[in-house]
């Protein structure tokens, strides 16, 4: 059976002209407890690869640069 | 991207003791082990990182069970939770928790995690439960995971992050002989040899559904799918009173505790639509969920939880603790649904079904040294049998844990494996990633979860149960034969639904086994409504027996603190009586 992608909006959001993964950063990824975050090739800044959040904020918490804003999934919201 | 691309690796290391998990219990075991024999080798595997994994990632609001001198004994505490467990408990382990947690609250102290003190410098100390006096307020509990980890640092415990541990190596003789992990990011495999092996990851929290449909948003640690509960089954170790679901009362949607036990000492209760309280004692049991459960259903649901009526600098101070640490985001949350505490109460609901000893009693069967049935293999926090452990029952019993594994590790030599268990193990891993076309990880986890919450969920039915097995080994079929994983990100997500699985099978023959009903919501059985305390005042043990799932009863160990006659029902009498 072939696959298909699904349309989600994805809870956490990376303001891209504070985040600074592009000098080396990696804390958010490092950090999130479900392995969720990336670094992105085009932008080369973080981005929420997986919508599989459990809004618990260290992503947010720990960068140095306050780029992150963890945001209640819609499904709950 | 490179990141999550599949590798074909495979590495070997050995040490003295190998931890799994490290959230909350496996720091403190990995510690513990190292101190006591500080040339040893000891490695901390974990699956995320343990700098934020586990219940305590962003930290936590206090104590739930401390028993601490002038305020609780040893005694008192091990009768509460006796009969708060329907008198299912092997008290020596309970016992022992209770007689070591101030050495442990003290050492905490001293890595700087400070508790609630009162004007006289005495630990302040809140009532929450039904008979004594155990919840202690933790200040700075945002700092815990930063404090652990200097520790571990400290103590140079060597930290595996990003590798999950998918089965157990035993030897010939039984004895515990390492384990196999693989890269959560690369796919790599890693074989630990290790002389003991403390199990440590966390509650099966993944298991039902939550009502938002949301898969993450559950009330443990999303990265708790229950893979410690499927190793300890897969290498032949007994699982404990699997049929003691933990049911949480919790904010609605949000999945998070409303938090009664830090709003309740202020005056906050659990409501009904008419804003009249319904139970006595917030304190959670299967007792308290089921009266939970019978309010919801009778037309006075639902549930809230009731601060309106406090004075506005106690809900400014309730609201600044609730909304810093544990579940930080739960301000955010209020404030989508503009819910604020002075005006309206919070909507509470019953939370989806998992395994978790930390909050309700099922777990890897463990004695009072956190042995399990495998000679070497340790267990500790939620996933072990002790009931109603909490935090400091993580701590308590992973430190009882590391130092025990170790004087098992000083006295004993690497058992050998078969290689071609590792291989077997290889096949099985990495067969999502062979295929080209299939199922995808996440539908089968949905499928799994959903079918758990429309035939597991209690009020439990012998038919629906019956049904609800078939349609799990549907699912399993296709699990094994049909799922498809692209990337290590979704293979690491297709080994979760492995462990989900087989929970769900286990929860499901666990329960069909005991024929009566017991602890309240959490083992309800419609036709077996009564308590049977002469064929089932014991345990049940579920093991892998020549391939296949069976269970066993195991006789409750004779009370080492008695309980009286009028004391052992004090735990049903939870509904507020309308007449005097
Ligand atoms: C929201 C919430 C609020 C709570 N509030 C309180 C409170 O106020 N007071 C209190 O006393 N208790 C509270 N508890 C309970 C307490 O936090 C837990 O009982 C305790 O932290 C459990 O510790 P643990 O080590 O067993 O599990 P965890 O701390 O969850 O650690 C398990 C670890 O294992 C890792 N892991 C899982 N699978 C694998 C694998 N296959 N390979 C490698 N690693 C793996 C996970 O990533 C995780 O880091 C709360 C729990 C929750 C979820
Ligand atoms: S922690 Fe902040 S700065 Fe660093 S990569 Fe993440 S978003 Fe960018
Ligand atoms: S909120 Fe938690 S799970 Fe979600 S991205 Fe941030 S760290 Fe990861």
């Amino acid at each position: 059976m072939p696959l298909a992608s699904y349309q989600t909006s994805v809870p956490v959001v990376v303001d891209e002209a504070k985040c600074i993964a592009d000098k080396g950063c990696t804390v958010c990824v490092d950090v999130c407890p479900l392995d969720v975050l990336r670094i992105s090739d085009l932008t080369g800044k973080a981005y929420m690869a997986y919508d599989e959040c459990w809004y618990c904020m260290p992503c947010e918490a720990d960068c140095p640069t306050d780029a992150v804003k963890v945001n209640i999934p819609y499904l709950l919201r | 991207m490179a990141m999550d691309e599949i590798l074909d690796g495979m590495s070997e290391v050995s040490c003295d003791v190998l931890v799994i998990g490290g959230g909350t219990a496996g720091p403190m075991a990995a510690l513990k082990a190292k101190l006591k024999n500080p040339k040893a080798n000891v490695v901390l595997l974990e699956k995320a990182n343990v700098k934020r994994s586990g219940a305590i990632s962003m930290g936590m609001d206090g104590l739930n069970n401390a028993v601490i001198p002038g305020y609780a004994t040893p005694e008192q505490y091990t009768k509460e939770i006796t009969i708060a467990n329907d008198g299912i408990v092997d008290q020596k382990a309970v016992y022992k928790y209770a007689e070591n947690c101030y050495s442990i609250i003290e050492e905490l102290d001293s890595f700087g995690i400070r508790f609630l003190k009162n004007e006289n410098g005495d630990y302040a100390v809140k009532k929450v439960h039904h008979i004594g006096t155990y919840v202690l307020p933790m200040p700075n509990g945002e700092t815990v995971k930063k404090a652990l980890y200097r520790q571990l640092r400290r103590a140079r415990i060597l930290i595996s992050n990003r590798y999950m541990a998918t089965r157990l190596l035993t030897g010939a003789d039984g004895r515990i002989a390492g384990a196999i992990s693989v890269n959560t990011r690369t796919a790599e495999f890693l074989v630990i040899k290790a002389k003991a092996v403390i199990l440590c990851t966390g509650a099966a929290g993944r298991l039902g559904l939550p009502t938002s449909g949301y898969m993450f948003g559950t009330y443990e640690n999303a990265a708790n799918s229950g893979d410690g509960y499927a190793m300890a089954y897969h290498a032949g170790a007994a699982l404990a009173n699997l049929e003691c679901f933990q049911i949480n009362p919790l904010i609605k949607d949000y999945n998070g505790p409303a938090c009664a036990y830090v709003a309740g000492p202020y005056g906050a209760f659990t409501a009904n639509n008419e804003g009249a309280r319904f139970i006595e004692c917030d304190y959670w049991s299967g007792q308290m969920m089921l009266e939970f459960f019978n309010e919801l259903q009778s037309g006075k649901g639902p549930v809230f939880l009731k601060l309106n009526h406090l004075h506005e600098d106690t809900i400014s101070e309730i609201e600044t603790t609730l909304h810093k640490v544990e579940r930080p985001t739960r301000g955010l949350f209020h404030e989508g649904r503009g819910t604020d505490y002075r005006q309206q109460p919070i909507e509470m609901h019953i939370s989806e079904i998992g395994f978790c000893s930390g909050h309700s009693a099922s777990g890897v069967f463990v004695d009072e040294f956190a042995r399990t049935t495998i000679p070497g293999l340790y267990a500790a926090g939620d996933m072990a049998s002790v009931p109603h452990n909490y935090m400091l029952g993580a701590f308590t019993n992973g430190a009882v844990a590391g130092e025990h594994a170790m004087e098992f590790a000083d006295n004993t030599d690497f058992a050998a494996f078969d290689a071609a268990d590792v291989a077997r193990e290889r096949d099985r891993v990495m067969a999502p990633t062979k295929r080209d076309d299939g199922i995808p990880p996440n539908q089968v986890e949905y499928k799994t979860r959903r079918l758990v919450n429309d035939y597991l969920q209690p009020p439990k039915v012998t038919r629906k149960f019956e049904i609800g097995q078939r349609r799990l080994a549907e699912v399993r079929d296709d699990m094994e034969n049909r799922m498809v994983a692209r990337n290590s990100h979704e293979l690491l997500r297709a080994l979760e639904t492995h462990s989900i699985l087989d929970c769900a099978d286990m929860a499901a023959h666990a329960s069909l086994y005991r024929t009566e009903s017991r602890w309240g919501l959490y083992h309800l059985r419609t036709d077996y409504p009564e308590k049977n305390d002469d064929d089932w005042f014991c345990h049940t043990l579920l093991s892998k027996k020549d391939g296949r799932m069976s269970s066993e009863k195991r006789a409750v160990e004779p009370y080492i603190v008695p309980i009286a006659d009028d004391e052992k029902d004090l735990y049903d009498k939870q509904r507020v009586r309308t007449s005097a």
